[in-house]
């Protein structure tokens, strides 16, 4: 076995995957432990969109980094993780919402980010299976889709090519002061623990804000051009953060395969992974209303996954200042997928020293311990928190 | 649509078809649901030279007040507790219309489906199951003349020898993978019931031109090249033969239809779904058949591969108990106690030679859905990682062909099952539950029985 | 209904069309066989393999094929109709 470590990953799913790559990158000795395969749950759950969101101005840099990477190492990527610059549609059903993709457009352009407005015309002539009638859509042709699964395993890959070493499934029962005990008795020791464990990061540490975010998929089977571009209603940041406990909202993507993934759906206070019937109805129906013959495609798969979802959005990446030893890489929501490779980078620099790509500051822990104005306002998951 | 019933059976093969007729004798609501076209089951269907039993029962099923839905295929539970639930159909058709059905008691008849084991060669057209060219045959594929090896495991290889002979094909050889040693305490089995013994004789003296191989087994399936007719499609590769091993012997022989199928798999999607317990694969009931959930029942293949008259005692059983004549269903159970020696010998008689796990090439496929390779799945820790990295599994058919496979070759077993239960049109899932109308009411009052639901 | 199909109705059998070709079988014959009659297979594989029915009930979606426009159909569990469309192998036309 081996001995003292610098860097402990604590899961293996596209997170802790780039950040044991970008430890590995610093010439860290690294290990990664995981309960079961690569990348095998939110990873394996998720849709798979490399995206720019302007939420919040930490998640526009957040994202717009790790969407810079995406495109510096997607020469590199195998084919099976199915990287393929397909561009995102915001749609939008009317002049209030054209009103949006305005405003969105000139946020991203403030941040480098070039998108494209299209009207009726032209995303009747991008996505001729989109309703009729449709007021236009933002096209953000930057964005990409990939499959998480792979693209987990390549990083891993990577980092292991890089020195990092990954340890058979073990389930860690404790991690604290620089100390791994795992179920079966044995102890790994290191400088530093990174916490990638995406909803059971709570697990190892109870304390930490985060809920599960139960989200709901379907798979179709093979209809190849049927979309073109991943399709997102305008109106997903408003149902996707609504305060109702379920809410389910249209964002569709052509995989490779040919396959049409279709998504979403949020939900607070779901602890199983059982199917929500009506949720599920629910999601599918909206989908319709923007894309009229999906009905007639044939799913062959649903399923569902648990987001780590953090109060004020953002996930938490960085040093735990309760215990010296512990680096937090979890709380990514619903874009953990994109935004690995700048945790990766974030927590690679804040164990090293070195300047990362963008500021760490949104993104520490700390902002949720008792006197920063985060936790007087926001430790709580309430309706404040998704204003 | 929307359709009530008292009681729901799922599966219209022999089981399906016992319980139902037991069912309905008390005048209760009886609905059957099979995706197949016609009744029957894979055993019965459309064109069998049926035996009498057969026949009978058959006859009292077409007449009994029983509403069939033939080509319906039932994609999920909706809704399941104590007092009944809801299940959602799809139909066969290219319109795939949707239907919600309403029960107060559902049982489970969902049989059971072919293994199959990956060879060289076997993903090639003309290679197909043993029931599953014996289901094509009925389904009106002509095979008169045409040479067929049969192979695999199991009582059905000579039932369905015996069939393709009696429909005019040629059976070059018919090879089982048990040893006779294996065998013989099937054959003990058999004696204590003369119907099974006197069909598997009959089976035998038809095919007694054919040679009943033991420890034989195909080690690939070979193409050759054809032009294509009327398709246009040319150059497509076209069964030519098939290479046999038996003991230290290999040879090959040149045939039309390859049908080779490695015993069964009990089809318990549907019961898995419901939450029903389940042990060594099989559904746990019972002695009146009652799964472990409420108001399901379960007879059949899903309880345990015992032939014909085992599920048709079962279905019986299960009928009467559902409809709460829990006197009549438990005095039956008695003579299921006496099948149980048959079960076990079948299950040692069907049991791989592990050099069977050898058969595929590291280029042979596996998952014929999705064309992943045995080397791709070599090294994989489970079923779920082996799908995620290599899309095992992923395919339309859920992983029922691969699994089978995959569960004798490395010892996976299948995840957990979700809707839709099989490929189902998105229209299908989208819609809410359809309101029923009240089955029945306080007049279904089943007094005995009821206690343990 | 075409004039063949009805034609092959009074002589006590089932026209259809399989890849534009017109079949004749029996009344109740599957799909699937009717495509075996075509000398036809039934799809192409992901990796473009052809492919034919192989478990005839059903569960191994091998024999999925177009039925008039809509795709994916099993066609072991669908029974012949006069003027039925069946094309095989294709792309996977939209439905």
């Amino acid at each position: 076995m081996t001995g003292h470590a610098d860097v402990i990953v604590i899961g293996a799913g596209i997170v802790g995957s780039a950040c044991a790559r970008a430890c590995a990158a610093q010439g860290l000795k690294t290990l990664v432990l995981d309960a079961a395969g690569v990348g095998g749950g939110a990873t394996a759950a998720g849709m798979g969109h490399i995206v720019v969101m302007d939420d919040s101005p930490a998640q526009l840099a957040l994202t717009r980094r790790s969407q810079q990477l995406w495109e510096g190492i997607s020469a590199e990527l195998p084919a099976d993780v199915e990287f393929e610059r397909r561009g995102t549609l915001w749609v939008a059903v009317d002049e209030e919402e054209m009103h949006e993709v305005r405003r969105k457009q000139a946020v991203y352009a403030a941040a480098g980010v070039r998108t494209e407005v299209l009207d009726a015309r032209a995303v009747a002539g991008a996505e001729p299976e989109l309703r009729p009638g449709l007021a236009g859509a933002l096209l953000a042709p930057a964005d990409a889709v990939l499959y998480p699964p792979a693209a987990a395993a390549w990083l891993l890959q990577q980092a292991v090519s890089l020195g990092a070493e990954r340890l058979g499934p073990q389930r860690v029962a404790a991690a604290a002061r620089g100390e791994v005990r795992m179920e079966d008795g044995s102890k790994l020791c290191a400088r530093w623990i990174v916490n990638a464990c995406g909803v059971g990061a709570t697990q190892l540490l109870p304390e930490l804000p985060i809920r599960k975010r139960r989200g709901h998929l379907v798979i179709t089977d093979r209809y190849p051009g049927f979309v073109h571009h991943q399709l997102v209603e305008l109106g997903y940041l408003k149902s996707a953060h609504a305060v109702a406990d379920e809410s389910a909202a249209f964002n569709v993507q052509p995989r490779q395969t040919g396959q049409i993934l279709i998504g979403s759906s949020r939900e607070f206070g779901a602890e199983d992974t059982e199917i929500n019937r009506s949720l599920l109805a629910a999601m599918l129906r909206r989908a319709e209303i923007y894309l009229p013959r999906i009905g007639r495609l044939r799913a062959i798969r649903a399923w569902t996954g648990f987001r780590a979802a953090t109060p004020d959005k953002l996930p938490l990446i960085g040093p735990w200042p309760e215990d010296g030893s512990l680096m937090l890489a979890t709380g990514h929501e619903g874009l953990g997928i994109t935004t690995s490779l700048a945790t990766g980078e974030l927590v690679a620099a804040e164990i090293t020293g070195i300047r990362p790509g963008i500021a760490a500051e949104p993104y520490l822990p700390a902002r949720f311990l008792n006197g920063s104005p985060a936790a007087s306002e926001q430790l709580l998951f309430g309706e404040a928190a998704y204003d | 649509m929307t359709q009530t019933f008292d009681i729901l059976v799922i599966g219209a093969g022999p089981a399906g078809v016992a319980a139902a007729t037991a069912a309905a004798e008390g005048g209760l609501r009886v609905g059957v649901v099979d995706d197949n076209p016609s009744t029957g089951g894979q055993i019965w269907r459309r064109g069998a030279a049926s035996p009498a039993a057969a026949r009978r029962w058959m006859e009292q099923f077409e007449s009994a007040a029983i509403t069939r839905l033939m080509g319906w295929q039932v994609i999920d539970c909706l809704r399941l507790g104590p007092d009944g639930g809801v299940l959602r159909a799809e139909g066969n058709t290219p319109g795939g219309e949707a239907a919600d059905l309403h029960f107060r008691r559902l049982i489970l008849a969902t049989g059971a489906r072919e293994r199959f084991l990956p060879f060289p060669g076997w993903t090639l057209p003309n290679v197909m199951g043993a029931g599953g060219l014996d289901a094509m045959v009925r389904g009106g594929l002509p095979i008169e003349a045409k040479r067929v090896v049969v192979a695999g495991t199991g009582p059905l290889l000579l039932a369905v020898a015996a069939h393709l002979k009696e429909r005019g094909a040629q059976v070059m050889a018919i090879c089982e993978q048990a040893s006779p040693a294996q065998m013989a305490p099937l054959g003990w089995a058999l004696l204590r019931q003369p119907s099974k013994l006197r069909q598997g004789m009959g089976y035998r003296w038809t095919t007694r031109k054919t040679p009943y191989l033991t420890r034989c087994w195909p080690l690939a399936a070979l193409a050759e090249s054809s032009v294509g007719e009327s398709d246009g499609q040319n150059s497509q590769p076209r069964l030519r033969s098939v290479r046999l091993q038996r003991e230290g012997r290999q040879w090959t022989v040149e045939c039309d239809y390859l049908a080779c199928g490695f015993h069964l798999i009990p089809n318990t999607e549907l019961a898995a779904l419901l939450g029903c317990a389940m042990r060594d694969g099989f559904i746990v009931t019972d002695e009146q058949m009652q799964t472990s959930m409420p108001g399901v029942w379960c007879a059949g293949e899903p309880t345990s591969i015992g032939g014909v008259e085992c599920s048709l005692l079962e279905g019986q059983i299960a009928g009467l108990a559902a409809a709460g004549k829990t006197g009549a269903a438990l005095a039956l159970s008695k003579r299921r106690a006496g099948m149980q020696a048959f079960v076990e010998a079948l299950e040692r008689a069907c049991r791989l030679d592990p050099r069977l796990r050898d058969l595929a090439a590291e280029e042979t496929i596996v998952c014929r859905c999705e064309d992943v390779r045995m080397a791709a799945l070599r090294g994989r820790s489970d079923g779920r990682d082996a799908k995620l990295h290599t899309r095992c599994g992923m395919g339309p058919c859920q992983g029922r062909i691969c699994g089978g496979a995959t569960e004798f070759l490395f010892g996976w077993r299948a995840g957990q099952v979700r809707p839709p239960l099989y490929p189902a049109l998105v229209s299908s899932l989208m819609e809410e539950e359809a309101a029923g109308s009240v089955a029945g009411g306080a007049e279904y009052a089943v007094s005995e029985g009821i206690e343990n639901v | 209904m075409t004039e063949r199909a009805s034609t092959a109705l009074l002589s006590g059998g089932v026209a259809l069309s399989v890849d534009g070709v017109i079949v004749q079988v029996p009344p109740g014959t599957t799909v699937a066989a009717a495509v075996c009659v075509a000398g036809a297979w039934t799809r192409r594989s992901v990796s473009g393999e052809p492919r034919a029915p192989l478990c005839g009930m059903g569960i191994c979606l091998e024999c999925r094929v177009s039925i008039d426009g809509a795709p994916y159909q099993r066609a072991c569990q669908t029974l012949c109709a006069p003027g039925m469309q069946v094309s095989t192998c294709g792309e996977p036309a939209l439905p």
